[in-house]
């Protein structure tokens, strides 16, 4: 209860933050003027990266979910349950300090480990799809720690 | 035919030799066939014809090299003539010299038997004399000469067509390779791999495959594909494919051009591994948080589970020659190591025990050595190990040095190597640890797999 609580009211701060995303709804003409349209339109990918948060990160060859992470899978649950229509999927990516055939395989299980905490918290599994690029799609390049984590996640992304 | 015996080497050379190529030194091997089958990728026909010796009193003899050796072999080989004669001088001279166990000496062109008192005086072992005629359809004569002993070792004549000049050169250099080594070369194959392009962040990546010194490159599929794997026996490639929403294994065939679909897995598959006959593959598939093994028969498409991980991740299996034994990867003890267990499944016994994290394993078709990646202190380090996990050897390092294939007859591995910005590149490197080298591809390359010899 207390979850579903939080994640209603980080909805409501959610649309509170962008009342300019609602131009196509009427819900701002109160005023008269014309309000251009601006910021992600909700339930969006652009939604979801902006106000969400659309990756979880993992430590060096695991797939333990953080409290960070589950923090922004709550979130990323809740948005789920606000926009039905929406299907998802989520990417398993890794950094390249594994070799590709192992990494394809980590990806897979950071990218199940991530679906599963969403299914638990109530978003249809039908509506969430997996797929792993092992270490083929680094988001940042380079070297370092720094690096290697910024490309250890699972990343939803609308479909 | 006459057999002789001729040492090549000092005695001193003799013993670093037998620690890189193992106790029995190189050993000859019977003489080759007169006759070469229809191979991959040959336009139109190829006939072999043995050439008699020159003079009635040289006749063909067998070269025995019982002693291992470090120094390269010098070697005679005077243009096979111009424009294409010289082109497959070329060739041959770029395959023997690229193993590093031959240094090609240039000799200007004799016909008839040759006079070897100039090539003794460079300190040539062998010689290699060849002609090249016609325009359409070819003629490519070639003879090996055992200089100290002043005999032909072998004569052939090969008549095809122009188009195969590049086939011939190769053939002539595993002939070559294979009297004065003592074991079939692997010049006449070629190298699976994927093609890298885009950027780094999306790359594109497709299936192709080029001769094993990087020429005749082909790119064969359009779509997303990954993990390709070479039939130890026939001309066809299995890979990992995103063509559709999800990932599928299908079969490329070379010869046709067909692809199919294989297998149909409760779960994700990974990258296909060939059973040494070419009849199965065994084939990682993900489910949960782990992945388990499953062999896959290519013509029936039954499936067997043979390994039950309990959430492990097992990826990377390579048979053992016989076909009884799967070397594999897995987290099973809590970080990636390498393990042994039998072809059928059960218990598996833990072979790698170094610092690190290792993958890619994978049994040399000798069957004397397992190859793999180690992950250590932040590098990548590819390296050989004996079957019972002793005696690990690291023969090159690198920012990521992965995917090690090895050639047919176990003395090459081919693998990728790229740098923290990307760059993938097919390079080869012996078993020794010496001769890497890049091969020449058009694109970035990654994952390599080497073929058989060609048939």
């Amino acid at each position: 209860m207390r979850l579903k609580l939080l994640g209603a009211l980080g909805v409501a701060a959610l649309l509170a933050g962008c009342s300019n995303d609602h131009t196509n709804t009427g819900a701002n003409t109160g005023s008269g003027a014309a309000v251009q349209p601006s910021g992600p339109v909700p339930g969006s990918e652009a939604d979801l990266v902006a106000n969400v948060g659309d990756r979880v990160f993992f430590e060096l060859n695991q797939s333990g979910l953080s409290a960070d992470a589950k923090t922004t899978l709550d979130k990323q649950a809740d948005w789920l349950s606000k926009y039905p229509q929406v299907a998802v999927q989520i990417a398993g990516n890794c950094d390249d300090r594994g070799t590709e055939e192992y990494n394809l395989a980590l990806g897979q299980r950071r990218a199940n480990a991530a679906r599963d905490y969403l299914v638990a918290k109530g978003s249809a599994s039908s509506r969430l799809t997996t797929i792993s690029y092992g270490k083929d799609r680094p988001t940042a390049t380079g070297e370092g720690e720094d690096v290697w984590a910024q490309n250890r996640n699972a990343i939803t992304s609308v479909q | 035919m006459v057999s002789i015996s001729s040492r090549y080497l000092p005695d001193h050379e003799a013993e670093a030799l037998a620690e890189a190529f193992g106790p029995n030194g190189m050993r000859r091997r019977s003489l080759l066939g007169g006759g070469l089958a229809m191979g991959a990728g040959l336009v139109g026909g190829l006939t072999a014809t043995p050439l008699s010796a020159w003079a009635a009193d040289a006749p063909e003899a067998e070269i025995t090299v019982d002693q291992a050796r470090t120094a390269p072999i010098p070697i005679v080989i005077p243009s096979f003539g111009p424009g294409v004669g010289e082109q497959i001088t070329q060739v041959v001279t770029n395959d023997l010299s690229n193993t590093g166990l031959f240094k090609v000496l240039p000799g200007s062109a004799m016909s008839g038997t040759p006079d070897f008192a100039p090539y003794k005086a460079m300190g040539a072992h062998a010689a290699v004399t060849g002609g090249f005629s016609g325009s359409g359809s070819i003629r490519v004569e070639f003879r090996l000469w055992d200089v100290l002993a002043g005999q032909q070792i072998q004569g052939t004549a090969y008549t095809t067509n122009a188009a195969n000049w590049r086939r011939i050169a190769h053939i002539i250099g595993d002939v070559i390779y294979e009297r004065m080594l003592g074991e079939k070369g692997y010049f006449d194959t070629r190298i699976g791999f994927i093609s890298r392009s885009g950027s780094v962040h999306q790359p594109r990546m497709r299936l192709a495959v080029m001769d094993q010194d990087g020429a005749n490159c082909r790119i064969l599929s359009s779509t997303q594909t990954k993990l390709p794997a070479f039939s130890p026996v026939r001309d066809q490639i299995a890979f990992l494919s995103y063509a559709s929403s999800v990932p599928r294994i299908y079969v490329f065939d070379l010869a046709s051009g067909h692809q199919r679909i294989i297998g149909d897995f409760n779960g994700v598959p990974l990258g296909p591994h060939y059973s040494p006959d070419g009849s199965s593959l065994v084939v990682p598939v993900a489910k949960g948080s782990g992945s388990d093994l499953y062999s896959v028969n290519i013509a029936s498409g039954a499936k067997r589970q043979i390994t039950s991980s309990g959430g492990a991740i097992n990826v990377s299996p390579s048979f053992s020659p016989d076909g009884s034994q799967i070397v594999f990867n897995s987290d099973k003890g809590g970080s990636p190591a390498l393990y042994i267990m039998s072809a059928s499944g059960g218990s598996a016994r833990r072979l790698s025990y170094g610092s690190g994290h290792y993958g890619d394993s994978v049994w040399s078709p000798r069957g004397d050595l397992i190859g793999f990646t180690r992950i250590s202190g932040g590098q990548f380090s590819l390296g050989v190990m004996n079957p019972d996990g002793t005696g690990e050897r690291i023969m090159t390092q690198g920012y990521t040095v992965e995917s090690p294939s090895f050639c047919p007859n176990g003395r090459v591995l081919a693998f990728s190597r790229s740098g923290p910005n990307g760059g993938a590149a097919i390079h080869t490197i012996d078993i020794t640890g010496f001769h890497e080298q890049a091969i020449p591809t058009p694109e970035g390359g990654s994952g390599p797999t080497w073929s058989p010899l060609n048939v």
